[in-house]
């Protein structure tokens, strides 16, 4: 973009936000002009997704002021800011799951005959939108009865719908496969050619080099700086998010075959409709790789292993033979199991850190056994530093905090009921690249610790890292068991691909 | 089937079941006018459980609206008998003081973030106080247009009666039924039943849908107070003790989530006719005490709640 006497759209000059104590933005100024991607990055907790809110309405600044096309704004709640032309897609939960998915996309703006709704237009509207975005589903049907991808599709489609000059979306990827994050490239191409203005918050910086004209970064609710993208390197990104080098813990694990005794064997365990059945034996002191593409039966597998869906055919052994009749009995036999979706799943929000960390462990102990309060705190601030968890105080309820921070909150919980076997289905979703490195750390460290680890993940860089064994998940059987040098991106790639309808 | 039409299908079931079992019984049970009196006998349950319907879709609750009909009686009766106002200005005044006290507990709601559960209540005590201190006793109502309304009727093929009030109480399902289905306004109600947070970050007004939606409960509850006054024929501060129940328990038996979020008005509808046979069925038994009709009301409400569960809980299993 050029830009040169081109005039802002949305500004934010001065913006400071405090939450009781903590100053979790200071003096942050932003341009977003017409026509260019913007992007804003930054650790978890660095005040993005607070930044965002105040620029859209959600939140009210402390100090500061927006500037709409020249002219100081004040909104008061987000439909004015969507009254104002921007459309937003927040991080946190953004549709109502019992309204159908037509409703979600015209909520507040449906089109009227005759003084009553037109279902009619709004059907046809919505099937027409989404098929913009690739998506031909039912949309008369409940928005929750489709998955988080669908879901948060739709969420875009909507807010895209809404921004006549700004689009702002927080970590919308973070859910989707692929192909279709590249069809909501392709959207954000065109309306970036129609001179809105688009802010884009995501952890991938793959993505940001694909898309973004310039970025913000922020550290600690500050402003390090807004560059051209143009001049930049990857490290230089993420010095500026840091404000130091990380060095990725790339080395291939190769001691394998070292892994320990067999600790759980699952045979023929499947259900229908869900997963074809599969064979798996897990070692101690190894870590088993899931890849597959989304929706190729990786996080059924994981419920099945963790008696969330009841398998229908099919045994376990997990120091002798064991019947999963509920995730309790998981927990009871040594399993652990951090879900996907943690918005949704695993997140106490009225809770407190502390409480959200301990109670997997409480609930083994069992409540007779209950945990003083000391030790609890003992427990929380172990896991709170070894995750780098960045939260004000370890009482404060955890929807207060960030929300890469909250998905490390829901790892420590499992890591603390010192699991024998622990399934992660993408722990490092949403997580920023200081953490991930963290995370990767820790998954190698729990391995060698003796633990048996199974391991969800899209990216296939950090599946090489720590897996000693990878399996292949494609239309919901397990296709491919690869082993030491083939342990490769490019052969993972092949194995998820091969045979593929074309 | 959409999940939210499973209970609705089940209470509708139900009701032809049980209406036809009834039916094989007393076949006198087949007839317009049987019908007519079930309208007129309910129709101030059932317009009150319109209002109740948007209220819990909302995700929320009003225990007012017992006392509200309660209060609006005396009112009416008040400024009728001893005011000698005529009744369509009572009504009129009577229904602007209920809408405004439902406001009023709405942004208590909103602005003030307490439950709904405790606002309605310290409502239900307000209400019901102000009616007792205005008068302990019943206040008859003697006036022209009373006889009239009460009297005045739609002859249905077959014989029966369909009364001014029981039409009214039709009138408010239709109404509601629009607006629940076909509105904006309806569709904000769901969607703060949904996840009001959400809804919030989408645009929905928050605070003008809670004010409107117990302003509504509010109002119909002081419409069923006048359609109760033309019942009786009379005004009492103890009139309608215990009606929110019925009126919650006819919108849960007719397939709305207590939660919030799912739901039908035509589902009330059903409701309030199936507790309706009930109690009808009971008196044309003769030899049951009306304690059944509790009894087997309490045995429905479980039943539904047990069924919802189930439902939805299959649901998220396969999800
Ligand atoms: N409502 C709130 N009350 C108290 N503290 C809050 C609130 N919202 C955010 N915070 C705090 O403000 C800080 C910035 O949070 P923010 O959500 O903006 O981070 P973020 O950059 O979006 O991080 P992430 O990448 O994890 O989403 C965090 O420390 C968080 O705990
Ligand atoms: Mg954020």
């Amino acid at each position: 973009m050029g830009g040169i006497s081109m005039e802002p759209m949305l500004q934010g000059r001065g913006l400071g936000k405090v939450f009781g104590a903590h100053q979790a933005l200071a003096g942050v100024d932003i341009d977003l002009f017409p026509g260019e991607v913007h992007a804003l990055l930054g650790e978890n907790g660095a005040g993005k997704s607070t930044l965002i809110k105040i620029l859209t309405g959600a939140y009210q600044p402390d100090s500061g002021a927006v500037v709409l096309e020249g002219a100081e704004v004040a909104f008061r709640d987000p439909l004015q800011a969507q009254a104002a032309g921007i459309g937003t897609v927040y991080q946190e939960v953004n549709l109502v799951p019992n309204l159908s998915v037509a409703e979600n996309l015209y909520l507040g703006h449906q089109p009227m005959r005759w003084g009553m709704l037109n279902k009619r237009a709004m059907h046809d509207g919505a099937r027409e939108i989404l098929a913009g975005y690739g998506l031909e589903i039912d949309v008369r049907a409940e928005l929750g009865s489709f998955s988080v991808a669908v879901q948060q599709i739709v969420a875009i489609a909507r807010a895209v719908k809404l921004s006549g000059k700004v689009l702002v979306l927080d970590e919308p990827t973070a859910s989707l496969d692929r192909a279709e994050v590249e069809s909501l490239f392709e959207v954000i191409a065109k309306l970036k050619a129609r001179g809105l203005a688009v802010v884009f918050i995501t952890h991938f910086l793959d993505q940001v080099f694909a898309i973004a004209d310039r970025v913000t970064v922020l550290r600690n609710g500050k402003l390090v700086s807004t560059q051209a993208i143009s001049g930049l390197s990857r490290t230089d990104v993420v010095r500026m998010m840091l404000g130091k080098d990380v060095v990725f813990a790339h080395s291939p694990v190769t001691e394998i075959g070292a892994s320990g005794p067999a600790l759980a064997e699952f045979k023929g365990l499947g259900r229908k409709g869900s997963v074809a059945p599969f064979d798996l034996t897990l070692h101690q002191g190894e870590v088993v790789g899931v890849a597959g593409l989304l929706g190729s039966g990786r996080t059924e597998m994981a419920r099945l292993m963790f008696g969330v869906d009841l398998a229908d055919t099919g045994s376990i052994s997990l120091g002798g033979p064991l019947t999963l009749r509920s995730p309790r009995q998981a927990v009871a036999a040594g399993m652990g199991f951090c879900p996907e979706d943690r918005k949704v799943d695993g997140i106490f929000g009225e809770l407190s850190v502390r409480e959200n960390i301990v109670i997997a462990l409480q609930a083994k102990l069992g409540w007779f056994k209950a945990l003083s309060r000391d030790e609890q705190d003992d427990i929380a601030g172990r896991f709170a530093e070894a995750l780098d968890i960045r939260a004000a105080d370890h009482n404060m309820p955890v929807k207060l905090l960030s929300g890469g921070n909250q998905q490390k909150v829901i790892l420590a919980r499992w890591m603390a009921i010192d699991p024998k076997l622990l399934i992660l289905d993408e722990p490092t979703r949403g997580i920023d690249v200081g953490a991930h490195a963290e995370i990767v750390r820790t998954i190698n460290r729990l391995r060698e610790d003796g633990l048996a680890l199974l391991v969800i993940s899209s990216e296939l860089d950090e599946v090489v890292a720590y897996s000693s064994r990878v399996v292949v998940m494609r239309d919901r059987a397990m296709v491919a068991e690869l082993k030491g040098a083939d342990i490769a991106p490019q052969v993972i790639v092949q194995a998820i691909a091969a045979q593929e309808a074309p | 089937m959409n999940r939210s039409l499973r209970p609705l299908a089940a209470t509708a079931v139900i009701f032809i079941l049980a209406y036809a079992a009834a039916a094989f019984q007393f076949p006198t049970l087949v007839s317009t006018r049987v019908l007519g009196n079930f309208l007129t006998d309910n129709a101030f349950l059932g317009i009150t459980a319109v209002g109740m319907t948007f209220v819990i879709l909302s995700g929320g609750i009003d225990l007012s609206v017992g006392a509200v009909i309660g209060f609006t009686g005396v009112f009416v009766a008040v400024m009728i008998s001893w005011g000698g106002y005529h009744p369509a200005v009572a009504f009129a005044i009577a229904l602007a003081v209920s809408a405004a006290f439902g406001a009023a507990m709405g942004a208590a709601i909103h602005w003030l973030k307490v439950p709904s559960f405790i606002v309605t209540l310290a409502g239900m005590f307000l209400a019901r106080g102000a009616a007792s201190v205005i008068s302990a006793d019943s206040i008859p109502i003697n006036h022209e247009i009373y006889d009239w309304i009460s009297q005045a009727y739609w002859k249905m093929p077959g014989g029966g009666r369909l009364s001014m009030i029981g039409g009214v109480m039709v009138l408010v399902f239709v109404l509601g039924a629009l607006l629940a289905h076909r509105t904006r306004f309806g569709a904000n109600v769901y969607a703060l039943g949904g996840n009001a947070h959400s809804a919030e970050l989408m645009g929905v007004p928050i605070g003008r849908t809670t004010i409107l939606i117990y302003t509504l409960s509010s109002t119909l509850a002081g419409l069923s107070g006048i359609v109760f006054s033309l019942y009786t024929q009379a005004g009492y501060s103890l009139s309608a003790v215990g009606v929110e129940l019925d009126a919650i328990g006819a919108v849960v038996i007719g397939g709305t989530l207590l939660t919030g979020g799912y739901g039908f008005v035509a589902g009330t509808f059903i409701g309030v006719m199936l507790m309706g046979l009930v109690q009808t069925y009971i008196i044309f038994d003769g030899t049951l005490s009306s304690w059944w009709t509790k009894i087997v009301i309490g045995v429905l409400l479980f039943m539904f709640i047990l069924l919802q569960r189930l439902v939805f809980r299959a649901q998220a299993a396969r999800a």
